[in-house]
């Protein structure tokens, strides 16, 4: 029996599946939980779930993270929006298109080496402390990546099908519109669920520098005054929005793809 | 033996074919003059097509038969404006063609069918481009997918198909947009033997029911003649065409007449002529 689930590539049953996973998550918090509550590691460093708890209830009571997850979310989504509403036309351009590709591909594979936190310094130069060069982080983040998964999708369109589509009476803009954009668009829609996810890594890097709010600020500010309560709550906190907003990628792209499904629903 | 038969065909095949080319009184459907396609290599060019010239008339079921790599797809393409002929023209209706049109519906052997677009939608998506209106858009998907015999499917999606049905919403979809010529590429060559015979009866239905003309390109000998008025056998690659050869079984055909003397005594000449080239490309 318990044979069967170590066999490559092998389906197991659905609970044995739900219930590994959950335990993995307890196997955590067992160790998380023996290592602080003995006293092994000071309390200084590692605190006890209990404690993690107890600053969270207070946090969120206060109000005061409130605030941060609301000023958080909306550089980063606004980071993320520019770069979407950019990338993914020219995306679907350099995909489609190979004279825009040729222009495009190098420049963007060439800057996408560069760590976004690197440009920090000069944002700051250019643009100031403000909310425009916290969300530029987030932009320059996520921007090329985005892009170039885009031009990939675009790219993966089967040749037969354009060509079928001129056979019934297309023209070029008829083409993008009726055939190239609907059939990458489940894949630009799973692009974005990725790269929003990485969007949130780059939070943190963004509110480092100049920041007096968000959940960014909030670690910073706890680690300087011996916080790790309140650094865990951050970080589990972002881990929970970038959970969420994957959650929701996934759900508009079953409720928007059924034809991916052979039963339709 | 073989080598005997090769000594007659090949005698008689260029003046055959050229006879064939000289336009009639009427101007044919189609006219292939010269069409021929060289591709620039790094080595040097590779002569893909020789120049080839044929006619197909109008309602003519045409099929082209050829080993694998003879250059067949590049005549079909070369005819959808799909693809550039490096010398001669391609004439439909006595005008010039000159890229791709919908005058000139294709179905491809890969599956075509808009993925998102349920089977009625996908029948008219070439109607909805020209603008038709709702009303006879609707009209025609109904007759088509009765011809096709998908009644009740027109809600489903293409995952939801099998290999057949997908290819007879192509020929539909290809229909409805009402082409001259509806050029066919290996249409049934991904289906299994069962269905590509039912398959072959459907089409044949369609194709009395619309008396369009018909360029259908197979390397299944039973498939050509079953379906044609004539028979182009191509040779290998370099691709020029080898022989022209009429198929006079009754019309309407029906699946028996696979095995009837007449059939067969066919299906040997083409065999014998198709046989030549893949041993040919073979070597």
């Amino acid at each position: 029996m318990a044979n069967k689930w170590f066999t490559p590539k092998k389906e197991i049953p659905k609970k044995i599946y739900t219930s590994v996973g959950f335990i993995t998550f307890l196997v955590v918090l067992g160790l998380w939980s023996i290592l602080s509550y003995s006293g092994f590691v000071n309390a200084i460093f590692l605190p006890t779930p209990t404690t993690v708890l107890a600053t969270a209830v207070k946090l969120f009571v206060s109000g005061d993270i409130l605030l941060d997850i609301g000023i958080s979310f909306s550089r980063v989504f606004t980071g993320f929006l520019v770069a979407a509403l950019i990338g993914i036309p020219l995306g679907i351009l350099m995909g489609s298109l190979r004279i825009m590709e040729g222009a495009f591909e190098p420049i963007i594979g060439f800057i996408r080496y560069m760590p976004a936190s690197a440009f920090i310094p000069l944002l700051i130069l250019w643009i100031g402390l403000g909310e425009a060069e916290k969300m530029s982080v987030i932009f320059l983040g996520t921007f090329f990546q985005l892009t170039l998964m885009v031009m990939d999708v675009t790219k993966n369109v089967q040749n037969d099908l354009i060509d079928v589509s001129y056979t019934l009476g297309a023209k070029n803009i008829q083409l993008f519109t009726k055939v190239i954009l609907p059939a990458s668009l489940p894949g630009i829609v799973d692009t974005l669920r990725i790269t929003f996810g990485w969007a949130w890594t780059y939070l943190v890097v963004a509110e480092i520098v100049g920041a007096s709010s968000g959940l960014g600020h909030m670690i910073m500010q706890a680690s300087r005054f011996l916080q790790p309560d309140k650094i865990i709550v951050g970080i589990l906190i972002i881990g929970l929005l970038g959970l969420i907003t994957d959650i929701m990628f996934k759900s508009i792209y079953r409720a928007s793809f059924s034809w991916m499904r052979k039963d339709g629903f | 033996m073989v080598t005997q038969k090769q000594d007659t065909t090949t005698e008689s095949t260029d003046s055959k074919i050229q006879g064939d080319a000289i336009p009639k009184t009427t101007t044919p459907k189609l006219e292939i003059k010269d069409v021929g396609k060289i591709f620039k290599t790094k080595s040097g060019e590779t002569v893909a097509l020789e120049k080839t010239s044929f006619t197909v008339e109008d309602g003519e079921f045409v099929t082209i038969l050829g080993p694998s790599g003879c250059g067949k797809s590049t005549i079909l393409r070369i005819v959808a404006g799909l693809e550039e002929s490096t010398s001669g023209q391609v004439l439909l209706d006595g005008q010039e063609i000159n890229g791709p049109g919908p005058d000139r519906g294709m179905v491809f052997q890969s599956y075509t069918l808009y993925p998102w677009l349920n089977v009625k939608d996908n029948i008219t998506f070439g109607l909805k481009l020209k603008n038709v209106p709702q009303k006879e858009r609707d009209d025609l998907a109904r007759h088509y997918l009765q011809l096709i015999g998908l009644v009740g499917f027109e809600k489903h999606y293409p995952i939801q198909l099998s290999g057949g049905m997908k290819q007879r919403v192509a020929i539909a979809r290809a229909l409805a947009n009402d082409p001259k010529i509806l050029i066919m590429d290996e249409p049934f060559g991904a289906l299994d033997a069962q269905t590509r015979t039912i398959m072959q009866e459907v089409l044949l239905k369609a194709w009395e029911e619309s008396k369009k003309t018909i360029l259908f390109i197979t390397h299944d000998v039973d498939e050509s003649i079953f379906l044609a008025d004539s028979v182009y056998v191509m040779t290998a690659r370099p691709g020029r065409l080898k022989k022209k050869i009429p198929i006079t079984l009754e019309r309407p055909r029906e699946f028996s007449m696979k095995s009837t003397v007449e059939f067969g005594n066919y299906k040997e000449e083409l065999l014998s002529l198709i046989r030549e080239e893949s041993l040919k490309s073979i070597h």
